[in-house]
């Protein structure tokens, strides 16, 4: 069952990738779509059967990858409590998702291929989370990295769409060279790739060191830390995110299940699956929290400037991933998972809405030009409600319990970054409610500032589109009601089993239940006041976030640009690299190594060539004169080192 | 049938071809079909007969098997052949590529076919004669004996500024050999045998080994090529037809790789440990500056050529590990870029083929009119990129591994390739399938027609299967490799303790 839940979409994808044009677009998404159903059936099955009941991890051994000496690295499943976690979020959006796709893309004459990546992004995924050794893993992550390039750049002729693919897989190249390092660095020390044998080395490794680019470092520390920037670039962090909001190029359904819901929590799924390695990592995991802290609310900033609807998403995804990489850090895995799961449900949700949105508008994405649309489609807007109320942390919406969850613990924790943490994501809540109100009053209320052709045209989406919008609302609104129990209260240990592990000194989970009566209240304060701010900016007084926008220009422009972190990037890698490429071609090829080597001595040849021409002087005594001397050299030459005798 | 002399047959069946076509009369349609049938016969049937070599080899024995000795010109010189774990690979690396080579030559080359038909047999026979010879003078035959067909192919059949190519192809592969030759005559009369298994044994001194070591490494360093020993191969590459340029960079950089592996770390063990960190620094600079380099190429061919400098650095690098993973590592990546870069090659033909011209400028947009090409092509792109699950991956990974365990830094600079081929590779990919089809010359471009499909196909199962399940391979060099590392490691203790002995 658990090789099916896996290879099911990869089936899925070589059915639709190699024979898509021989069978048509309808069956290649009849077959993909009722494939990923299955394998989200069997899911359920398997979290049910994982996540309420005594079973031991299962393992599922497949056959042998690479073997070299003492590297010994198979095909292996490995499924407990947080893989069967995993699994539900990835196939149930998933095949949400092509079922919406066969809505939203109905117009594209590439529709199998489009089903054939999808297919092929969740295989990956799924490889990745249910990985039992760290190359595994690392396939899986490198494999959803091919399939978002590919989906991000799905609309090739799009010059922005080719770009934004690019940056997105050379940016999480950076990251992935951090995890390699950190494998390699893991296999040094421990002999050994291996999930279970990696964690049985925990303790160990706090105490040893070794000596890394010159320097002796605390092994443990060394590791967590270089297996977090490979997180960091997958979870789209600060330094690392500049990806994502690029990402949005791609079709809207992409935006939802890749870049939303699945693949940037695979970086959150990995530190919490390595939870015993980081465990004895104090001060990786107070880095994890500074930077997920910090990127929690430098992503909110920025969400609230943005005028495209899917950008001020996708900010909100960083920002939001900012929150679970604070969960982590301070020791709270499972509030970290609990808010993945959440968050991949309303965000899903609000993307998928979003895209029912630039449908209903004919592929328009700005909000300047947008207003009014809650009569026109009023199913989109209950969806998008629901998801900005679970968002935004309403009280018993999922939302509710995972990021007030995070802050509690934040509050709770003793790292040295962890009061900077709490102060950071209550501030992020306040303007993740007023960005994510402004989305809403910008697109559904007020007059209509669409043109008056596109705003008659508008429509509801077809029913297979609203469908999955009608499955994620009961997931935004209901999953953190049912299942917190089970995830961060009472059912708490019953529930994980030791697939998240926590250290001795841990009680994060006891202490976030004992806290001063204002702490759970802060983030409800700061979520009302966030809503009537943009209620007040955008409803009564639509003039003045202008006015405002007028009075303090750098702040805006800062913020409007994202804080500069593309033009910087370009300014201190981007350019010079090329500059150095160039100059090591032309100067260092073309001038060294070839002007001083072939080129140079093929030239020196040729000046001695024309000497020699300049010596034939036509006159046969100087000819006969350079041969004497050479057949005397000759003779002297063999009777000096007796060539040819005897 | 196990006392047929197997290698022998495989090095010379592609010579039993030359005569077939030798014996086609005229120059005619049919005559040139003729020829290109005989050639594309020999080389599936030379291919399908080395694969009885796998048959008969027997993994588990790390040392030479299917040995055949016989007197040769007499004195010390024998004619010796056998193969291990080590050379195995290679010699089914070049009788598989050939048929590939031959078939992408079909339509491309329409001036003396006959002669460039009899030109590649000729180099296959010389190309298995390196990785089969067991004595060091034959080794040197074919080792340069292989310099002549390369440098007739590129130097009548290449492009526009194909003189110059070739002669700085020879320029510095002959500069390499003097070395190597000077250093084979001292080896010879140091250990008065020509016989490798035999040198392998002997001790040799100290002092020498420094000196030998470097007149060997020049020879190989040329050919892998090493920077800053490099800037042949771009230009090689650029003016060699489609074909030929799939032979240099499948099968004769790895020559250089595989001498490395069968004399100078066996041979030469304290010298090899001495002279790591060197290599290490050159294996990296290459990584580093030829992706560089590659970054900023207008020519398709250059820049993949560009990108074999960098991968061959990974090659180095893992070999001078003297790990398992690393040298494991370093075999496999020689397979795996044998079977890539060639690939590579052939796609650049196929669209030279129809537009004549390499400038990347000159494309964009394939992808809408020629959804196959951009597949395979996206394939080859990734595993050049050392994607997990294409064969690319593994063999950086184990070099990497490697060299992790000797040196973290040199493990951490070479790490920075991949996110730099990444940017190069997929810059290129971007430049010629993505983007608008703008460009009236290629509106009207045809899909790869059956005849490129059998080319490309085959080529793109190979890489996907040895992703996924690389273990055959490495299974059948781990014997070997266990082997040359033991000796290696003891031969190291021992001068360990002379030196000790010694101060």
């Amino acid at each position: 069952m658990y090789a099916a839940i896996v290879f099911l979409p990869l089936i899925g994808f070589l059915v639709a990738g190699i024979f898509g044009r021989l069978i048509g677009a309808r069956a290649s998404e009849i077959v993909t779509t009722s494939l990923l159903f299955v394998s989200a059936i069997l899911s359920w099955v398997a979290f049910i059967h994982v996540g309420f009941s005594d079973v031991e991890p299962i393992k599922v051994p497949l056959m042998p990858w690479i073997t070299s000496g003492a590297l010994e690295i198979d095909w292996s499943l490995r499924v407990d409590t947080l893989t069967v976690v995993m699994l539900i979020v990835v196939t149930s959006v998933s095949s949400l998702v092509h079922l919406y796709s066969i809505g939203y893309m109905s117009h594209d004459p590439d529709r199998p291929r489009f089903f054939a990546y999808l297919s092929l992004f969740t295989f990956a995924m799924l490889m990745l989370v249910t990985a039992d050794n760290l190359v595994q893993m690392f396939f899986g992550w490198e494999g959803v990295g091919l399939a978002s390039y590919l989906l991000i750049g799905f609309w090739y002729t799009r010059p922005s769409a080719v770009a934004a693919s690019i940056k997105a897989f050379v940016v999480n190249r950076v990251g992935d060279f951090g995890f390699m390092l950190g494998i390699f660095a893991l296999f040094m020390l421990v002999g050994s790739v291996d999930l279970d044998t990696i964690f049985g080395h925990g303790e160990e490794l706090s105490t040893t060191t070794f000596s890394f680019l010159g320097y002796q470092v605390n092994a443990v520390e060394t590791i967590c830390f270089l297996l977090f920037i490979g997180a960091m670039g997958k979870s789209a962090q600060l330094g690392l995110h500049t990806w994502l909001p690029d990402a949005m190029e791609g079709p809207t359904p992409v935006s939802a299940l890749i870049h939303a819901a699945t693949m940037v929590t695979a970086g959150v799924f990995m530190v919490a699956r390595m939870s015993p390695l980081f465990e004895y990592a104090p001060a990786a995991l107070t880095f994890v929290t500074f930077i997920g802290a910090t990127t929690a609310f430098f992503a909110a900033t920025i969400g609230c400037t943005q005028n495209d609807i899917k950008r001020v998403i996708a900010y909100s995804t960083c920002s939001q991933l900012g929150y679970m990489f604070a969960a982590l850090g301070v020791g709270a895995y499972s509030a970290g998972i609990f808010h993945l799961m959440t968050h991949g449900f309303f965000k899903a949700l609000l993307f998928l809405c979003a895209g029912s949105v630039i449908h209903a508008m004919h592929d328009e994405q700005d909000m300047r030009k947008m207003g009014g649309l809650v009569k026109k489609i009023p199913l989109t807007y209950a969806g998008m409600v629901i998801g900005t109320l679970a968002i935004t942390g309403f009280p018993y919406t999922s939302g509710y319990f995972s990021k007030d969850a995070i802050i509690e613990a934040t509050f709770a924790a003793h790292n040295p970054f962890s009061a900077y943490a709490f102060w950071l994501t209550t501030l992020a809540a306040l303007l993740t409610a007023f960005y994510s109100w402004r989305l809403i009053f910008m697109t559904f209320h007020g007059k209509t500032r669409a043109s008056a052709d596109v705003f008659k045209h508008a429509h509801e989406s077809p029913p297979v589109m609203l469908i999955p919008l009608a499955v994620l609302s009961c997931g935004a609104l209901f999953a953190g009601f049912i299942l917190h129990g089970y995830f961060i209260g009472h059912e708490y240990e019953h529930f994980w089993r030791g697939s998240l592990y926590l250290g001795a000194e841990n009680h994060i989970l006891h202490d976030m239940h004992h806290l001063p009566a204002w702490v759970p209240l802060a983030p409800t304060v700061m979520m009302i006041t966030g809503v009537a701010w943009a209620y007040w900016w955008y409803m009564l007084s639509p003039k003045t976030p202008a006015a405002v926008a007028r009075e303090h220009p750098a702040l805006y422009q800062f913020l409007l640009n994202k804080w500069y972190f593309d033009e910087l990037y370009d300014f201190l890698f981007v350019r010079p690299t090329k500059r150095i490429g160039h100059f090591l071609w032309k100067k260092g090829d073309g001038w060294l190594i070839d002007g001083f080597g072939p080129d140079g001595v093929s030239h020196r040849v040729l000046d001695v060539t024309q000497r020699v021409v300049r010596l034939q002087t036509g006159y046969i005594y100087h000819y006969a004169f350079a041969m004497l001397i050479g057949v005397a050299a000759l003779v002297t030459w063999a009777m000096m080192t007796g060539v040819g005798a005897p | 049938m196990s006392d047929w002399p197997l290698l022998t047959i495989v090095t010379f069946l592609p010579l039993v071809g030359v005569l077939f076509i030798l014996l086609v009369r005229g120059d005619d349609e049919v005559a040139l079909t003729n020829i290109r049938r005989v050639s594309m016969i020999t080389t599936v049937f030379t291919f399908l007969v080395s694969l009885l070599i796998i048959v008969q080899f027997d993994p588990s024995d790390p040392g030479f098997q299917l040995v055949e000795h016989y007197e040769w010109i007499g004195g010390p010189f024998t004619y010796h052949v056998g193969i291990d774990g080590i050379s195995i690979l290679f010699v089914l690396l070049t009788t598989l590529l050939m048929p590939f080579c031959i078939l992408a030559s079909w339509d491309a080359i329409q001036w003396r076919v006959k002669e460039y038909m009899i030109a590649f047999l000729v180099l296959e026979t010389l190309m298995i004669g390196v990785f089969t010879a067991l004595d060091i003078v034959v080794f040197y035959v074919f080792f340069e004996g292989g310099l002549i067909p390369m440098f007739l192919i590129i130097g009548i059949w290449g492009h526009d500024r194909r003189v110059y190519a070739t002669f700085k192809f020879f320029l510095y592969t002959l500069l390499g050999s003097l070395f190597m030759l000077l250093s084979i005559m001292a080896v010879y009369w140091e250990a008065g045998t020509t016989s490798v298994p035999e040198l392998l044994q002997h001790d040799f001194p100290t002092h020498m080994e420094y000196w030998l070591f470097l007149g060997f490494f020049a020879s190989f360093a040329v050919k892998m090529p090493m920077w800053p020993v490099h800037t042949w191969l771009p230009d090689a590459h650029v003016e060699a037809p489609t074909a030929a340029s799939g032979v240099l960079a499948g099968v004769l950089l790895k020559m250089g790789g595989f001498g490395v592996l069968r004399y100078s770390l066996p041979m030469f063990p304290v010298a090899a440990e001495f002279y790591a960190p060197f290599i290490f620094g050159l294996s990296v600079i290459a990584i580093i500056y030829a992706s560089l380099v590659a970054l900023m190429q207008e020519d398709m061919k250059k820049l993949i050529a560009y990108s074999s400098v960098a991968h061959m650095g990974f090659v180095t690098m893992g070999m001078f590990t003297a790990t398992t993973q690393g040298i494991q590592g370093a075999i496999f990546l020689m397979l795996s870029h044998g079977i890539v870069s060639a690939a590579l090659f052939l796609c650049v033909g196929v669209v030279y083929d129809r537009t004549h011209t390499r400038a990347i400028s000159a494309y964009g947009g394939l992808a809408k009119q020629m959804p196959w090409y951009a597949m395979a092509f996206m394939v080859f792109t990734m595993a050049n990129v050392g994607l997990p699950g294409t064969s690319g991956f593994v063999g950086e990974f184990l070099t990497m591994v490697g060299a992790f365990q000797v040196s973290t830094l040199t493990a951490f600079l070479a790490a920075t390739g991949i996110i730099l081929s990444a940017a190069y590779a997929l810059w290129l990919y971007r430049r010629v399938a993505f983007g608008p089809l703008e460009k009236e010359s290629l509106k009207a471009l045809p899909d790869l027609n059956l005849r490129e499909k059998f080319v490309l196909v085959p080529l793109v199962v190979l890489t996907i299967l040895f992703g996924v399940w690389p273990n055959p391979v490495l299974d059948m060099t781990a014997a070997s490799v266990d082997n040359l590392l033991q000796h290696y490691h003891a031969a190291l203790e021992v001068a360990g303790q002379t030196a000790q002995v010694s101060h």
